[in-house]
């Protein structure tokens, strides 16, 4: 099953950072919000529609899919542990509250190396996710269109054509789109310049989150940034238009750092040495610090500073920290003080060799 | 009183726990507060996205809520108006219909005044789609109208039947 190897290995598609390629824009996703005609949203299914809607969906993942789509899994969330569904949202497939939700008609379509994960019954019937690395918002919407096409061969939408796709929240009504990109922008926050961006960014109809969505801080200098509205613009202008702004930022941050590399020169270097030399000799670390390091870190390896670790083993690594996964690795519950020992544990073990 | 961390700032957090019934007060300002992260101090519900969503809801409608919009409820799954504006979430798909006057000036406020141009779902949306082409070709007819390009009009013209005719 391809959700085992998911949820024991480390890595999933949107951790394979290109060759090559800068580091500021680490994944892009695109989220297709859709429900099933004629029954009632996630948050009004009674036992009966809830079965419909799970017998449904499951019938149509047991058919036989497109080429691009045969490792497409459906499993019911109620199948898996607690810790399982934790995994599933550290990783970025499902959302926190899908995780910890108790509906037992949640579900999850998962394909092979996690680029398509679709969410059944979480504030949508079906929430389709396509999660890529870097900067790729054109063929992540080819991939998600591949899957809606097809669930909707199968399955009848809710549509009108006045208000587009009907959602059970009336801000995603209209595409059900929502592209984000997940920026890192350590130059910016040092600059204090993040502030003023992030003004900007909300008057061009986009909005900027923390690094596990809706409700969570910005920490280690990850943004999440995505499009606001979801109707009066076609999907492809809603791409193009967050892809520009992107590219603009990124060519922002891509300065800042020129400027910092010559103006402070030796503050950037101190920071990333400090970085390295606490997480290579802390004991206990907690989340927030290694996450603020491991950007430092992340910068270093960007700028040319730090040798010796991948983007893709760094990927990994923050998420490897993260409480679900820490406890699946060491087959234990652990405190919180047992966690920010282990947590320092698996950091020196990934970074050791680095320089 | 300053904050017990660091007993710099003034105490703005007061917090009062009690475990095996001992009761354990902190006072800390705002910054260790954040700091200690421990203790989620939930502001009661009255700070939460439904309900920012709701107020929307709430402030366009400028009826009385005590009149008609009470009693419709919606025949897919029995929400009223007044549950939509609570939840800030709608029931199913019926209640677009069932509520669209109500739900008119929200989904204004929200997206501004479009209507959905995107893509169309190709099982249901066959009569969409053909009214689109319509409208783009009854677009291009006056164009070729306006720059006197009579023969092409006419070409366009009768594609537009065509059309027309599929649509009945």
């Amino acid at each position: 099953m391809s959700i085992e190897n998911i949820l024991n290995c480390g890595s999933v598609k949107w951790m394979e950072s290109q060759e090559g390629q800068d580091d500021i824009v680490i994944s892009s996703r695109i989220r297709l919000a859709r429900n099933v005609v004629d029954l009632p949203f996630p948050m009004r299914l009674d036992q009966k529609s809830g079965d419909e809607c799970m017998q449904r969906v499951k019938a149509v993942c047991q058919e036989e899919m497109p080429a691009a789509l045969n490792t497409v899994e459906y499993t019911s969330l109620a199948q898996l542990s607690i810790l399982d569904r934790g995994i599933l949202a550290e990783k970025h497939l499902i959302s926190p509250g899908h995780a910890e939700s108790d509906s037992p008609f949640g579900a999850i379509l998962l394909n092979r190396d996690g680029s398509l994960a679709t969410m059944v019954n979480e504030e949508d019937h079906l929430r389709i996710q396509c999660l890529l690395p870097g900067l790729q918002l054109a063929a992540g919407y080819e991939m998600a269109q591949q899957m809606d096409d097809f669930l909707e061969s199968k399955l009848e939408y809710a549509f009108d054509e006045r208000n587009g796709y009907l959602t059970s929240c009336p801000t995603n009504v209209g595409t059900g789109l929502r592209a984000s990109v997940m920026l890192h922008l350590p130059a910016m926050q040092m600059t204090g310049q993040t502030g003023q961006i992030l003004q900007t960014i909300g008057q061009l109809g986009m909005t900027v989150r923390g690094l596990y969505g809706e409700g969570t801080q910005a920490t280690g200098n990850y943004f999440q940034m995505s499009n606001q509205i979801t109707m009066g613009q076609s999907e492809e202008e809603i791409c193009n238009h967050l892809q520009a702004v992107t590219e603009q930022i990124v060519e922002q941050e891509h300065l800042l750092r020129e400027r910092l590399k010559i103006d402070l020169k030796y503050q950037l270097e101190d920071k990333i040495g400090r970085a390295l030399g606490i997480l290579n000799h802390a004991r206990i670390i907690n989340s927030t610090e290694a996450l603020a390091l491991l950007s430092d870190l992340r910068l270093g390896i960007d700028l040319g500073i730090v040798s010796g670790i991948q983007l893709n083993a760094l990927n990994q690594l923050i998420v490897s920290i993260r409480p679900a996964h820490l406890q699946k690795c060491f087959a234990q519950e652990l405190d919180p003080l047992q966690r920010d020992i282990k947590r320092a544990e698996i950091i020196q073990d990934k970074i050791k060799g680095i320089k | 009183m300053y904050c017990e961390e660091c007993k710099q700032k003034p105490a703005a957090v007061h917090l009062t726990q009690v475990y095996n019934g001992k009761i354990i007060q902190s006072h800390l300002c705002e910054e260790c507060a954040a700091k200690k992260g421990g203790f989620i101090f939930d502001p009661g519900n009255k700070f939460s996205i439904p309900n920012l969503l709701s107020s929307i809801f709430g402030a366009s409608c400028s009826i009385d809520p005590d009149l008609t919009t009470e009693i419709k409820s919606c025949s897919g799954c029995g929400m009223t108006f007044n549950d939509i504006r609570q939840t800030g979430k709608l029931g199913c798909s019926n209640c677009y219909q069932v509520f669209a006057q109500e739900m008119e000036p929200t989904l204004r406020r929200i997206h501004g005044n479009s209507q959905h141009i995107g893509k169309i779902p190709t099982r249901s949306g066959e009569k969409v789609l053909l009214r689109k082409q319509l409208d783009a070709l009854k677009t291009q007819l006056q164009e070729a109208v306006n720059h006197e390009e009579y023969e092409k009009a006419a070409e366009i013209r009768d594609g537009i039947k065509a059309l027309e005719s599929r649509l009945v």
